[in-house]
C-alpha cells in the first residue's frame, strides 16, 4: 500500500521534554507524553494549557524550541509530506469555504488521497447526508463540526488529531461525535482528542494526559488515575471531638477540616462506618450526616489545574479558546 | 494530478459562486466598454473610441481578475483558515499554487471571449497579428498582477485586502491608460503612472491591438519588471494563518 511502513510505529504519538514557545511565551514548557495504536487518548486541560499548541505541533504546523516528538514513528517537522497522507485532521475553527456544499468539501479532499472514503458514505456516518445541498454556512455548530469531523476521516488516516470536536456542539452532536470516535477505535485508527470537556474524556478515554499551564501533571487510564487510596469517608458531629482516641479506635487517620466537620483517610466500607459509628456511640455523640467519598476524574483535575497547585509563573495564553467552528474575523489561530 | 484537478475544480466552482467577485471582474469591463463605446467622450485617440477600448477593458479584465478577485478570495480564505486546513493535507503548496494560477487563467480566457466577442458585435475589427503579443502580456500580467493580489491577501487582514484591492483596481482604471490613454494624462502623472504595472499592459495590448499601433519600449521592461517581483515578494511575504 502506499507509502506504509515495513513495521508498526511503536506509538502513535511519542513526545519527550517537548518545548514549544508560542508568540513571546512557553506554550509547552517539557512535556513528556504516548498516545498508544489504535486507543483513544485525551489530552485534557482547562484554557491556555498548551493542549492546542501540542497538536499543531504535531500536526506540523508550529515548530519545537526543545525536545523530540514522533507522530507514527516520524519526526513532524521534518516528515510532514510522509506523515499528510496517514493523518486525519480537525481544526478548531474548521478552515472551510462558508459558500463550499458539504458533497463538494468532500470530494475536494478526496481527490488529495490515493485511497479516499467515499464521501457520499461518509456523509451518511456523520449524518448530514440530508445536508449535502446546504453551503457550509447554513449548517448548524454542530453540524459544521461534524461536518469538519468527516473531512478528517476522508483519506482514512491511521492517526486522528481531533482538537475540542465537541465544542459548541448539542447534546445529541455530542453523542453522534463520541460514539464515532469510538467506533474508529473500534476499527483501529489511533485517536487523539483535546478537551476541556472531563465528562468527555471519562466517557472516551483509554489514556487521559492532564495538561496544566504548559506541564504535564498527570496521566494514565482514568482508572488509574481516580486512585481508591484518595477515598474517604467524610461525617459531621459535635466541633472537638477526641481525634486521637478515635483515630485509636478506627484505625485511620481523623482530621477535623471544619469545626464539626471530619474526614476519615480510609476507604469507606461498611466496616469503617459502623466503625465510626459505634465510637460516637460511646462517646454519646449524634452523626449530623455521613457520607463515602469515592474520587472522580474531576477530583484529579481540579486537584492537580487549582490555581496555586500549579506550576509558578503562569504565562498568560490566548489559545485554547472555546473557538466555534465559525470563522470570525480577527480570530486567532 | 487528480488532486490538482480536484483543487481547481473547487477553486473555479467558489469562483463563480461570488457574485461580486464576477461582477467586478467582467461587469466592469463590459460597462467601461459598452457604455464608453457608445457615448464618446473619452478621448481614446482614434476615430472609434470602440477601437481604442475594446483591447483596454481585456487589460482591466487581467488586472481586475490576477488583482482584485484573486487576492479577495485568497485574503479571505486565509482569514477562514482554509489555508491553514489545506496544508494539514496531502495537497501541497505547489499544487495550490497551480491550482490557483489555472483557475485565473481560465476565467481570464472566458472573459476575453466575453469581451472580444461583445466588441466584434459593435463592429470591432482588430488587426489579425498581434494577438500572441497581447496573450503573451496577458500572462506576464497574470503573473505581476496575481503578485500584488497574494501579497496584499497574504499580509493584510481580508477586510483590509477587499477595501485596498478595490481601491488600487480604481486607481489602475483611472491612470492605467484604460479609460484614458496616458498621452491624456498630465505629464507628470503620465510619468508616474508609467512605473506601475497597469499602464504596461494596457500599452502592450493596445498597442497590438490597435490598427497601426505600436508598443513603446518602456512597457514591456516595466511589466516584466512586475511579473519577475510581486510573486518572488508574495511567497516570501504570505503568512498562511491570518
Amino acid at each position: 500500500m502506499y507509502r506504509r511502513r515495513m513495521s508498526s510505529p511503536p506509538s502513535a504519538v511519542t513526545v519527550t521534554d517537548l518545548r514549544i514557545q508560542r508568540g513571546h511565551h512557553d506554550a509547552v514548557r517539557g512535556t513528556t507524553w504516548q498516545a498508544a495504536l489504535g486507543a483513544i487518548t485525551v489530552v485534557l486541560g482547562p484554557n491556555g494549557a498548551g493542549k492546542t499548541t501540542s497538536i499543531e505541533h504535531l500536526e506540523g504546523y508550529l515548530r519545537r524550541e526543545s525536545g523530540t516528538s514522533s507522530v507514527l514513528g516520524l519526526d513532524p517537522q521534518t516528515r510532514g509530506d510522509d506523515l499528510r497522507p496517514r493523518v486525519g485532521v480537525m481544526l478548531q475553527g474548521g478552515g472551510i469555504q462558508p459558500a463550499i456544499r458539504p458533497l463538494e468539501l468532500l470530494q475536494q479532499y478526496a481527490s488529495f488521497f490515493a485511497d479516499p472514503d467515499s464521501p457520499e458514505e461518509l456523509l451518511q456516518r456523520v449524518g448530514l447526508a440530508e445536508r449535502a445541498r446546504n453551503t457550509f454556512r447554513n449548517l448548524s455548530g454542530g453540524e459544521q463540526q461534524r461536518l469538519s469531523l468527516a473531512l478528517a476521516l476522508v483519506g482514512k488516516p491511521e492517526l486522528l488529531f481531533l482538537d475540542e470536536p465537541t465544542a459548541g456542539v448539542d447534546l445529541s452532536g455530542r453523542d453522534l461525535i463520541r460514539s464515532l470516535v469510538r467506533d474508529l477505535a473500534g476499527g483501529g485508527r489511533s485517536i487523539v482528542l483535546t478537551t476541556h470537556d472531563i465528562a468527555e474524556a471519562e466517557q472516551l478515554a483509554d489514556h487521559v494526559v492532564i495538561l496544566h499551564r504548559g506541564l504535564v501533571v498527570a496521566q494514565g487510564a482514568p482508572s488509574t488515575l481516580v486512585s481508591k487510596d484518595s477515598d474517604t469517608l467524610r461525617f459531621s458531629a459535635d466541633p472537638g471531638l477526641d481525634l486521637s482516641s478515635l483515630s485509636d479506635h478506627i484505625g485511620a487517620t481523623v482530621t477535623e477540616t471544619t469545626p464539626g466537620g471530619y474526614v476519615v483517610e480510609a476507604a469507606p466500607q461498611p466496616a469503617l462506618v459502623s466503625s465510626v459509628a459505634s465510637w460516637l456511640a460511646q462517646h454519646d455523640q449524634t452523626i449530623g450526616d455521613i457520607r463515602a467519598e469515592n474520587q472522580t476524574l474531576e477530583d484529579v483535575f481540579r486537584a492537580v489545574t487549582t490555581e496555586g497547585s500549579g506550576p509558578s509563573q503562569a504565562p498568560e495564553s490566548a489559545e485554547d479558546q472555546d473557538a466555534g467552528i465559525s470563522p470570525k474575523p480577527g480570530e486567532p489561530s | 494530478m487528480r488532486a490538482f484537478l480536484g483543487q481547481l475544480r473547487t477553486e473555479l466552482r467558489l469562483g463563480s459562486r461570488q457574485g461580486e467577485q464576477l461582477l467586478v471582474s467582467l461587469g466592469i469591463p463590459l460597462l467601461v466598454l459598452v457604455f464608453f463605446s457608445s457615448v464618446d467622450v473619452l478621448p481614446t485617440g482614434t476615430a472609434d473610441p470602440l477601437d481604442y477600448l475594446a483591447p483596454a477593458v481585456l487589460s482591466l479584465a487581467v488586472i481586475s481578475t490576477s488583482m482584485v478577485s484573486l487576492g479577495i478570495g485568497t485574503g479571505f480564505e486565509r482569514q477562514y483558515g482554509v489555508l491553514k486546513r489545506l496544508g494539514a493535507s496531502p495537497l501541497g503548496r505547489g499544487r495550490w499554487v497551480a491550482a490557483k494560477l489555472a483557475a485565473v487563467a481560465i476565467t481570464q480566457a472566458f472573459q476575453w471571449l466575453v469581451l472580444v466577442g461583445v466588441s466584434l458585435l459593435m463592429g470591432w475589427s482588430p488587426p489579425a497579428t498581434g494577438w500572441a503579443m497581447a496573450i503573451a502580456a496577458a500572462l506576464v500580467g497574470t503573473a505581476a498582477f496575481g503578485g500584488i493580489g497574494l501579497l496584499m491577501a497574504g499580509t493584510l487582514p481580508g477586510v483590509v485586502t477587499l477595501a485596498a484591492a478595490n481601491g488600487v483596481y480604481i486607481i489602475f482604471l483611472l491612470i492605467g491608460g484604460i479609460v484614458v490613454p496616458l498621452n491624456e494624462l498630465p505629464a507628470g502623472l503620465a510619468a508616474v503612472s508609467k512605473v506601475f504595472p497597469a499602464a504596461a499592459l494596457t500599452e502592450v495590448i493596445t498597442g497590438s491591438l490597435v490598427a497601426g499601433g505600436q508598443v513603446e519600449a518602456w512597457a514591456w521592461p516595466v511589466l516584466i519588471a512586475w511579473g519577475i517581483t510581486t510573486p518572488i515578494a508574495a511567497s516570501l511575504l504570505f503568512r498562511w494563518e491570518s
